[in-house]
């Protein structure tokens, strides 16, 4: 038997969903432990990436070591094939990767929330055709896709960017449309529209904000499929090889057979920093998307029952 | 108060200053909206022929300033589509609307969007019609940027707490910066009518105006829009379903069934001396505040047919408890009934 | 003995991030078989939180406390495991928005069938048969069981919510807003059928709604509710004609009548939180007869004539109205 269950503190005066931006930003750090670390974790990488060229210890151009020179007190993750400092060539790989993953996140956020927004909103035989490509591009199996243009443009930093964020727009056009089908019947955009409000200032001031928080959640999300993808490409050698990413650094590594001469303190890091920053935008854009569905929010799901409290005294008058 | 027999003062004294007969503030004249019923592949494969729900079908009615006219009647009668048709967010099939003599039905969305101004809507949900990311500085300040007046930003906040204050929202600096979801249902409604009033709109359409209120809080924003229809040039259309409010409230009653108004007088008369078999069925049913008053009920069995297949003759004859085999074929029309006390009361029934 | 007995019902909610609500506060009331009772109250006064608890059916977040007594039996007394084999067995609900409390994508015959196997009441062609005769009572006919929900209209819906309540026999039927979407006709057309069901079975009726003159029609006794308290309780004519507490004569006030005449006031102010302590009686903000007592003591909840309790210090004055 279902029975639905009604929120009695939901419904009551003055519970509710925060409601502004800021603030529901704030709240979903403070009540989610996962956003504090997912977010953290990006805020090291950035401030890493920006300030790397300054505090890189050793050139990334010029040799400093040994080849595969293992860790040492001046060289903490040892050296690569080339006799690179391993530390610097994570910071300053890291800078490229992280530059990529956004650049290529970015493109792939403006066509699919575009798109989204456009398609949710005016409906019709708009929504028709924009889906008709989205569907077309959501079912081309992405790497191969990215190959065969990798191969044809050359391989090219600007071009993984570009490749990447024409692949990846389609599950946030996907999601954006949906809720922004359901936030255009909301009533206060009816009354938006009915006081002669036009549609350029109904999506901006109304519908842009409301979907806002799921599109930032999307973009994080993105991010980290976006860094996963250039570490593909750059692994599979589709990328500029001279450029110092993650992903190259991997790649070498790999060619070079740092496995077989057991120096893996050439593979290990790059590796462990990838999924560092992929763990730290799935947790904080998990995080958001959890709490912008206040279906998962808590707690009915729960099989732990309400509570009896022991009554001290008895009768009506009893607590 | 409610009872005014007679169309009431403020249109005629506004009439009368001006030169020449001046046109109604709102006239709907047989106003029929029919909306496409929307047919799958296979119905369209077999051609099934299309169509239509009867959401309005032949309607008319007046509403001069200052006055206030309920549209009451069940869910599917076609109160709300006709609220929409003169908001203009929906096109008619065939009639006009008429504000101040213009007839929006023909204008185009461009030509709309500055008559817009003179028509603003009131909605049932004050949770749901308000932003709630919107400041209530914010939302009742949107309509004066949307049709650009106002001033500068110094006079639009000195309008905004004018207007806050006179829907009783007071200090109204006090309510400025706050969110929607810090008000109480009864102030949001007034923020609502609030946001409304800041364009000095001729017609306010309130869509069930109080209904999601509690009912401690109903009275005060009924009383409001009370005030306001009588001290401001202004006509208000109220949509409901509660007939106890409209006949407290309202100088008219228009019963809408299925598409069509069948009864329509002024509010004392309609409620007292009902002549349509509906509009009696309807008042019998009203659960009244004291248990002593225990009347029998007049049940009609089943609920509103559906408005694609509208039954032949009188569309309210398969319910009628009363009906003769003519209601059948007879399409009734909206006429002065035998038993009318007041030559203002029409209904469209063929036994009265 | 009373059929149902509640006596010092409390519940409080834990919010996450936020202060305890004590949501209903000592709710105590009985009824007996065939009585229909009203419990009316403005939104966030408690009444929806106390036919829930009657059932067991707190979130998780929750916790209660007092006695809920069915033939003298307290189905409270083990938590959740005690009250699960009264649910739906002696103690049925209808519920706010019938859409809500009917699952779309199964047959309507089969959802009132289904409670039937697990309190054995009936099993296999016999619950499908007794689903079909609780349709015929609601006023649906039979075969209309194997239909889903969305085919049905709204007044259909309730009344099909109705026969689910109803498909264990119970003694007791809570009512929860149960006319609040529907249109006046078909709202009327319900509100016959739950007096009439209530007649004919026996049933003990329990009415949540905001609505008094629905309460005024329907049910022989009320109970109005103020911040989680019962402020005034007895026989619906005396609540209208003699009510003894200002909330009381202030709600009829603030309710239109078709044919009434006298001005139609609100009521000032809003309920209190219930997430702090309240001292003085909950009702003195608003009150339009304050006395200065009332400041720092709440009024109990006294008899004031057979069968009438209020609990307003006015009635101890002498020749209070």
């Amino acid at each position: 038997m279902t029975l639905p269950l009604q929120d009695p503190l939901l419904s009551a005066e003055g519970e509710g969903q925060p409601s502004h931006r800021a603030g529901f930003f704030r709240t979903v750090l403070k009540e989610r432990k996962a956003a504090v670390v997912g977010l953290s974790i990006i805020v090291f990488f950035v401030v890493l990436a920006i300030v790397a060229p300054y505090i890189a210890p050793y050139s990334v151009t010029e040799p400093s070591c040994a080849v595969y020179a293992p860790p040492s007190p001046q060289h903490w993750l040892g050296c690569d094939d080339g006799g690179f400092d391993m530390v610097s060539l994570l910071m300053v790989g890291g800078r490229i990767s992280m530059i990529v993953g956004f650049a290529a996140t970015l493109v792939a956020m403006i066509i699919g929330g575009g798109v989204g927004i456009l398609s949710g909103y005016f409906g019709g035989w708009v929504d028709g055709s924009l889906m008709r490509v989205t569907d077309y591009l959501l079912v081309i199996p992405d790497l191969v896709f990215m190959m065969v243009i990798a191969d044809l443009w050359g391989a090219s930093l600007f071009h993984v960017i570009i490749v990447i964020g024409i692949l990846e727009w389609t599950t946030t056009a996907r999601i954006i449309r949906a809720q922004v089908m359901s936030v255009r019947e909301r009533v206060y955009v009816k009354r938006a529209r009915g006081m002669g409000a036009g549609n350029f200032r109904i999506v901006w001031r109304h519908i842009l904000p409301q979907v806002g928080p799921l599109l930032i959640a999307n973009t994080v999300l993105t991010i980290a499929i976006a860094i996963y993808l250039e570490t593909a490409l750059a692994f599979l050698g589709l990328e500029d090889p001279t450029a110092v990413t993650w992903g190259t650094i991997l790649e070498n590594a790999f060619q070079r057979t740092a496995i077989s001469s057991g120096a893996w303190w050439a593979i290990v890091p790059a590796g462990f920093a990838i999924a560092a920053v992929i763990v730290g935008c799935f947790l904080f854009g998990q995080a958001v998307e959890d709490a912008l569905n206040p279906r998962l929010r808590v707690a009915y799901l729960s099989i732990r029952p309400w509570r009896l409290r022991p009554l001290v005294g008895r009768g009506p008058g009893a607590i | 108060m409610s009872g005014n027999e007679q169309a009431p003062g403020p249109a005629t004294v506004s009439a009368a200053g001006m030169t020449g007969p001046q046109p109604p503030l709102l006239e709907v004249a047989d106003l029929v909206t029919h909306y496409q019923v929307r047919r799958g592949v296979t119905e369209r494969l077999i051609r099934a022929p299309q169509q239509w729900v009867h959401a309005v079908d032949g309607v008319s009615f007046r509403l001069a300033r200052g006055e206030m006219v309920a549209l009451v009647g069940e869910s599917g009668c076609g109160k709300t589509t006709t609220a929409q048709t003169i908001l203009g967010m929906v096109k008619p099939t065939s009639g006009a609307v008429r504000l101040n003599g213009t007839d929006i039905a023909r204008l185009s969305e461009r030509q709309l969007r500055p008559l817009r101004r003179t028509v603003q809507m009131i909605y049932q949900d004050p949770y749901e019609s308000l932003d709630p990311r919107f400041r209530v500085r914010e939302s009742v300040e949107e309509p004066m940027l949307v049709h650009g007046i106002g001033g500068s930003r110094a006079e639009r906040e000195a309008k905004t707490v004018d207007v806050l204050e006179r829907v009783g929202l007071s200090p109204a600096r006090m309510y400025l910066d706050r969110f929607p979801h810090e008000l109480s249902g009864g102030q949001r409604q007034r923020v609502a009518i609030a946001a409304a009033l800041v364009l000095g709109p001729g017609l306010l359409l309130a869509d069930e105006p109080v209904s999601m209120l509690d009912v401690s809080v109903r009275a005060g924003v009924l009383s409001l829009l009370d005030t306001l229809r009588r001290d401001g040039d202004m006509g208000i259309l109220m949509i409901t379903h509660d007939l106890s409010t409209a006949a407290r409230f309202a100088d008219r009653i228009a019963v809408m069934y299925l598409g069509r108004i069948v009864e329509h007088g002024p509010s004392a008369e309609v409620v007292r001396n009902p002549q349509h078999p509906y509009t009696k069925a309807l008042l019998s049913v009203v659960p009244k505040r004291d248990p002593r008053e225990r009347a029998a009920p007049q049940i009609l069995t089943g609920e509103t047919p559906n408005p694609i297949s509208v039954p032949s003759g009188c569309r309210f004859h398969p319910r009628c408890p009363v009906a003769e085999e003519r209601c059948r074929r007879e399409d009734p029309q909206l006429r002065l009934p035998a038993g009318a006390t007041s030559p203002a009361h029409q209904a469209a029934c063929l036994l009265v | 003995m009373s059929l149902l007995e509640v006596s010092g019902l409390h519940v409080w909610f834990e919010p996450p991030h936020a202060a305890e609500v004590h949501a209903v506060q000592g709710v105590s009331f009985a009824l007996d078989a065939g009585e229909r009772f009203g419990l009316v109250g403005e939104s966030g006064c408690g009444k929806t939180t106390t036919v829930l608890a009657l059932m067991g059916l707190l979130p998780p977040n929750a916790s209660a406390a007092g006695e809920v007594l069915i033939d003298g039996q307290n189905i409270l007394a083990g938590g959740e495991d005690s009250v699960q084999a009264y649910r739906w067995k002696d103690v049925a609900m209808v519920f706010q928005g019938a859409m809500n409390a009917l699952n779309p994508v199964k047959k309507v015959g089969w959802q009132i069938a289904e409670p039937m196997a697990f309190h054995g009441v009936a099993q296999g062609a016999a619950a499908r048969k007794r689903a079909g005769e609780l349709l015929e009572m609601v006023g649906i006919p039979a075969a209309a069981g194997d239909r889903y929900p969305h085919e049905f209209s709204g007044g259909m819906r309730q009344r099909a919510a109705i026969a689910m309540a109803l498909a264990c026999e119970p003694k007791i039927l809570l009512a929860d807003e149960p006319t609040t979407a529907l249109d006046v006709m078909v709202q009327a057309q319900i509100l016959e059928l739950l007096t009439g069901l209530a007649r004919d079975l026996g049933l003990a009726l329990v009415l949540v709604t905001h609505d008094l003159p629905v309460v005024a029609q329907v049910c022989e006794r009320a109970a109005v509710m103020y911040a989680g308290e019962i402020v005034e309780a007895g026989p619906t004519e005396a609540l209208y004609h003699n009510p003894r507490h200002p909330y009381t004569r202030l709600l009829f006030a603030a309710t239109p009548d078709l044919y009434g005449r006298d001005a139609v006031i609100s009521i000032p102010g809003a309920p209190p939180r219930l997430d702090g302590e309240i001292t003085g009686c909950p009702f003195r903000p608003r009150c339009d007869v304050p006395l200065d007592r009332c400041r720092d003591e709440d009024p109990e909840l006294r008899l004031v004539e057979a069968g009438h309790r209020a609990a307003c210090h006015r009635n101890d004055l002498v020749g209070a109205s």
